[in-house]
């Protein structure tokens, strides 16, 4: 089932009393998530990313536009008519039934014809257990399961009424960092299995880039870019984009547009054909650094920290936004720890300008010569 | 660990002398004199150690009038005032405008004198020389005879005593139950609202069992209250309950001691312990029942 969202608007009245101001948490959204896909909503706290989910479902109603699902319009349709299964960030697993009585709690309220037997409920609901992997806790309370168990009865829960569209909030924020791992695998695997188009809400752009197939980078309402993780990754529309994305983070640069040529300081480190001259933000990816005796940025070291299978070096320039520029590079690369200097050649690919002012990207002819 | 078990007993000295002294004294003690027959209070003396008193007050008609009059005061309030409460607090939680009107006007009587009160009862039930008072004029309207709440019949007067201590009640355990509503997490009302739960299951199967907790609580010191109600009684019938049919049993306990037909302490410690014995059953009775139904979060 497409979801399709038009000009999709959410204004809450303001909270304190003496400013009149609405608050937008969601600014005129318009998208499509494909059928069957898994989506992640990624941004800060406070992007409205949880609104626009609860949109979606039901549980709020927009003050402007209109969702879809396929080519039916829910916007006006109750939560319960809509179709969809929500797992919540707390999970919401009723603390007084059985794990069993939980996932049919769902299926007892249907009505009418589709009515089933409580043979057929407990089938039904042994079938999504079998599914999240937890068939052999259904008579156990809520209380007496791991957190991450937790989140898999809540998604079976979520999954046995077969819904249109499955609704996950924050889903890994309560596990701990082992078992976010995994569960995050066991997502994918559960969206796989099922086909369920399915949308998620997480502020940890790492579980956004890894499970999902389209991610929506938000920021204060208003949707900064929609595309595969990678690509977006490899192309961030606004400095904002490149910020979020990536561990270690982006590196940022105050640096110009002199003759063709981008500058970072007095160093003149790549043509930047296409590029108007004058003041641009750069943005650095980590692995975007290629050591070279002779490249055209000078660093000045600051220490090596190898860990496993990565060496990070740590260095300072004068233009630097940040305190320190942080470079991944193969440990097949030497370098000599003695040298107070670092230089550098840099992957045109990994370096991205922006605008100084608005943080729109400035793009760069791509030089064929200069692939790396 | 010796010594500290010695500093744990001495922080707890003072607590438990107090304890002692006018908790379990007092209790062993009516319980001695419960089995002392023919106690005199004056010579300080008695005949012999029996179950006579307890053979005694279960057979005095004063004493089966109070425990009849104890057990539907029970029986009849503490459902009804529970229930009412749940549905007062149920309505409280679910409207927006004129909520905090509405809970201050639920909590005043809790906070009312009273001696207010029963003055507001008497304007409502007692009969006088000049009105039959604000019941009475609407039963009229509806053609019905008047009706003596306080000195007439025996369900009148049972009525009017109900309708009294529910709605004295009824205060704190709406304050208790919209206090347990409100910490109920939302989560669970949207989860079930996604789900397409009807309301009235909502609060069968999610609201009830996660504020029962609360609904315990107030069941069971709502049956302690009421076996030992007496002061009520009092403002509204009168300190001569026995003539009044309407006695209770700490009514008879006082009454023992105290009253016009009084100094039978024996009596009246037999008559207490008989109310401590009912007590703990229903007490323990209502505690096995809710192992069952009452939910713990952990």
């Amino acid at each position: 089932m497409k979801i399709v969202l038009q000009h999709l608007t959410k204004k809450f009245p303001s909270r304190s009393k003496k400013s009149r101001e609405e608050v937008i948490a969601v600014n005129d959204f318009t998208f499509e998530i494909p059928d069957g896909k898994l989506v992640g909503l990624l941004g800060p706290s406070g992007c409205g990313k949880s609104t626009t989910l609860n949109l979606i479902c039901g549980l709020l109603t927009p003050t402007d536009g209109q969702i879809f699902f396929g080519e039916d319009d829910v916007t006006k349709l109750a939560p319960e008519n809509r179709g969809v299964g929500l797992v919540f960030q707390n999970y919401a697993l009723y603390p007084h039934l059985t794990v069993l009585k939980n996932i049919m709690f769902p299926l007892e309220n249907l009505r009418g014809t589709q009515k089933l037997t409580k043979d057929e409920m407990q089938r039904r609901a042994l079938e999504a257990a079998k599914l999240v992997q937890i068939e052999g806790l259904m008579d156990r309370k809520p209380g007496e399961l791991s957190g991450g168990q937790q989140q898999r009865v809540a998604i079976a829960r979520a999954l046995v009424k077969m819904p249109r569209v499955l609704l996950l909030d924050e889903p890994l924020s309560n596990l701990d960092a082992r078992l976010r791992l995994q569960t995050r695998e066991e997502i994918r695997r559960i969206q796989r299995e099922t086909q369920i188009t399915t949308v998620f809400v997480t502020h940890d752009q790492d579980e956004a880039m890894s499970i999902s197939d389209l991610i929506v980078v938000m920021k204060d309402g208003i949707i900064q870019q929609i595309g595969a993780p990678q690509e977006v990754y490899d192309n961030p529309a606004n400095l904002f984009v490149a910020k979020f994305l990536g561990t270690p983070p982006i590196n940022l640069f105050d640096g110009k547009v002199e003759n063709g040529m981008l500058c970072i300081g007095n160093d003149a480190v790549l043509p930047a054909d296409g590029a108007a001259e004058g003041e641009v933000t750069v943005a650095i990816r980590p692995e975007g650094f290629l050591l070279k005796e002779d490249g055209p940025m000078h660093c000045v070291l600051v220490r090596l920290e190898v860990m496993g299978r990565d060496v990070s070096i740590v260095s300072t320039h004068a233009c630097s936004e940040g305190e320190n520029i942080r470079s991944i590079i193969n440990t097949e690369n030497t370098l000599d720890l003695n040298s107070k200097i670092v230089r550098f050649a840099l992957k045109p690919q990994k370096v991205f300008l922006f605008h100084k002012e608005t943080g729109e990207r400035i793009y760069m002819q791509k030089h064929p010569g200069n692939a790396d | 660990m010796e010594k500290r078990t010695m500093k744990a007993w001495l922080y707890l000295l003072p607590a438990i002398l107090f304890l002692g002294v006018f908790m379990v004294y007092p209790l062993v003690d009516v319980l001695i004199y419960s089995f002392e027959e023919g106690y005199n209070s004056a010579s300080q003396s008695f005949f012999g150690v029996g179950g006579y008193n307890y053979s005694y007050v279960l057979h005095d008609p004063y004493f089966l009038q109070a425990l009849k009059n104890t057990f539907l005061l029970v029986v009849i309030t503490v459902p009804a005032s529970t229930a009412l409460a749940l549905l007062v607090s149920v309505g409280l939680s679910s409207i927006k405008p004129l909520r905090d009107l509405f809970q201050t006007i639920y909590f005043l009587p809790y906070v009312t004198n009273t001696l207010a009160v029963g003055l507001v009862f008497m304007i409502l039930f007692k009969k006088t020389a000049y009105s039959d008072g604000l019941i009475n004029l609407f039963l009229h309207w509806f053609g019905s005879p008047s009706i003596d709440f306080i000195e007439g019949p025996y369900w009148a007067k049972m009525f009017v005593l109900c309708f009294y201590t529910i709605w004295v009640v009824l205060p704190f355990k709406i304050l208790i139950l919209t206090s347990a509503l409100a910490s109920v997490n939302q989560d669970y009302y949207n989860a079930a609202r996604v789900d397409g739960t009807r309301r009235g299951r909502i609060f069968r199967r999610i609201t009830l069992p996660m504020i029962s907790p609360m609904i315990f609580y107030l069941v069971i010191t709502g049956f302690i209250g009421a076996f030992k109600a007496y002061s009520d009684a009092v403002a509204l019938f009168g300190t001569d309950l026995n003539a009044a049919g309407m006695n209770t049993i700490v009514g008879y306990v006082y009454d023992m001691l105290y009253g016009d037909s009084g100094g039978y302490p024996s009596y009246a410690s037999a008559a207490a312990i008989l109310l401590f014995a009912i007590v703990l059953t229903i007490t323990c009775i209502n505690l096995l029942v809710s192992k069952k139904h009452v939910h713990y979060s952990k």
